[in-house]
């Protein structure tokens, strides 16, 4: 199914995101999986997060397929040139797999082969026009696809909390000007600037997933503070982390913020996107008190 | 080695358009081709539909200093213009547009890798000979070398606090081009179509 017929009927979308592991063994990942997010509407899978080298995200893919479960195949611009792109575009509409999260990807300086050549032949916003190109029947190329062209949800990212959050914006308006039909967001722990920036997205009229990482630790918290674009997480946040530290480790703080949050965007956004790092059998309480189980 | 070609009769006299230009030729390192003879043609064009304010050739423009020494006596020229259009390699462009932050600095020519020796370029500003010159959809400033991932299609997720995601060290390309394209007015090119890097030039022109 495709993630877009859901946002035309009107539905708050949930999505979940999953990340392949080091290795081919993928059993307990998949056990997980068809646990805790069996139903929700579908599952992202990383392509190799954060340039560290993973199992591949269309494998992976079609493992969870086969169990049952709708995938949203990520592909990043930083390992492969547009000819390999495509080609897996074609390999993923061959399995069936019909949802898309098309990134520029993080730089390869950034993972665990920072020696590895960057790619970088496509960014965001030409993978998509690129996918457009092959649903209308011809390679970036010109040159023409056999037998019927395959179709996607073409989805894509936004940082709503970005402190270059105009160029953000020009960004944005690009990716729907390729052709991008859905957006899921960086993890967003301050409501009142996503709902300032959802003030100027909704001109666009495409779908907005929030986007939603549990808070797991003030460890965790200062570091994406200092390390991670795009987040900005509030001291007063933190301090609801450090005042019972065994309810914290035990998840219920972080899933009760991340509930508050879903709570107060809700009513500004199409839906929601949990990346669980870790932590998927959390999902289902924190959807629970979100109000959306 | 590098060499410069013209960009499109048709690029050219659009970036133009109505409005009055100040050219600005630059031949100085011998060992970069530039096409004179076209080049003179073309701008013979332009100030014969009286859209030309002034014109000067001279050397070694990338060079800061040298610029401003051979800017001195065209200062009024320059004022009266509404577009710098600079016939040379992109450090060329590029120097030019720091220069004159506030007005539309223009490229007139791609540049192009040519193989063996390279000749002195100065460190400050960088340009890869991509063949397929940018900067005029960036205010002048080289989306190729600027950005680490050499992005052509806007910002990636990774600025933060106006710093590049490589390294903390390096302002953003994207977010200083941006607010180059804010300051003259020029916001609308950053919603141009999506750009795709041609990656064949080279071997055309070496053809
Ligand atoms: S865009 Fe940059 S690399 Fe390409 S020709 Fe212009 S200055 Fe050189
Ligand atoms: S953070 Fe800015 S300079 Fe660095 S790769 Fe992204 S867009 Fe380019």
């Amino acid at each position: 199914m495709k993630i877009t017929e859901a946002f035309e009927r009107g539905e708050f979308v949930v999505t979940a995101e999953v990340g392949p592991p080091k290795g081919f063994h993928i059993e307990h990942m998949l056990e997980e999986a068809k646990t805790y997010l069996s139903g929700i509407t579908a599952v992202n899978v990383t392509d190799n997060q954060s340039s560290v080298m993973r199992l591949g995200s269309l494998a992976t893919c079609k493992a969870l397929k086969d169990e049952g479960l709708t995938p949203i195949f990520q592909m990043t611009c930083r390992d492969r040139n547009r000819i390999a792109l495509e080609s897996d575009l074609l390999s993923a509409a061959m399995f069936g797999i019909e949802n898309l999260l098309l990134l520029t990807g993080d730089h390869t300086k950034l993972g665990d082969h920072p020696q590895a050549k960057p790619v970088f032949d496509l960014d965001s916003v030409s993978l998509i026009h690129a996918v457009k190109q092959l649903e209308a029947g011809v390679d970036l190329g010109g040159n023409e696809l056999v037998g019927e062209p395959p179709k996607f949800a073409k989805g894509a990212v936004v940082s709503p909390c970005s402190d270059s959050v105009d160029a953000q914006l020009a960004k944005m308006e690009r990716k729907v000007a390729a052709g991008c039909d859905y957006f899921q967001t960086q993890a967003v722990y301050e409501p009142e600037k996503f709902i300032q920036f959802m003030e100027k997205a909704k001109q666009f009229g495409k779908p907005v997933q929030l986007g939603i990482v549990i808070p797991k630790s003030v460890g965790m918290c200062r570091y994406m503070n200092a390390n991670v674009a795009g987040i900005h997480i509030p001291e007063e946040m933190i301090d609801e982390l450090k005042a019972d530290k065994e309810k914290t480790k035990a998840g219920i703080t972080g899933v009760e913020i991340a509930a508050r949050i879903i709570r107060e965007c809700k009513p500004y956004c199409q839906g929601v996107h949990i990346m669980a790092m870790g932590w998927e059998s959390k999902v289902p309480s924190l959807l629970e008190q979100a109000g959306l189980a | 080695m590098l060499i410069t070609d013209l960009k499109a009769k048709e690029t050219i006299v659009s970036l133009v358009g109505d409005k009055k230009a100040f050219i600005i030729n630059c031949q100085g390192c011998k060992e970069v081709h530039f096409p004179e003879k076209e080049a003179a043609e073309l701008q013979k064009e332009l100030a014969a539909d009286g859209k030309v304010t002034g014109i000067i050739t001279t050397d070694y423009i990338c060079n800061t200093e040298n610029l401003e020494l051979r800017l001195q006596k065209h200062m009024s020229e320059i004022e009266a213009a509404d577009v710098i259009l600079v016939f040379s390699c992109g450090v060329g462009v590029q120097t030019v547009a720091e220069r004159f932050e506030d007005k539309k600095v223009c490229a007139a020519c791609d540049t192009y890798p040519l193989p063996g020796f390279q000749g002195v370029t100065p460190l400050e500003y960088d340009c890869d000979q991509c063949g397929e010159c940018y900067l005029n959809l960036t205010g002048g400033i080289c989306p190729i070398t600027a950005c680490s991932k050499s992005l052509v299609n806007g910002q990636c997720g990774g600025s933060k606090n106006g710093k590049c995601e490589v390294d903390s060290n390096m302002e953003c390309g994207w977010e200083r081009i941006y607010r180059r394209l804010e300051q003259i007015g020029r916001l609308d090119l950053i919603k141009c179509p999506t750009q795709l890097r041609n990656f064949a030039t080279d071997a055309e022109v070496s053809k």
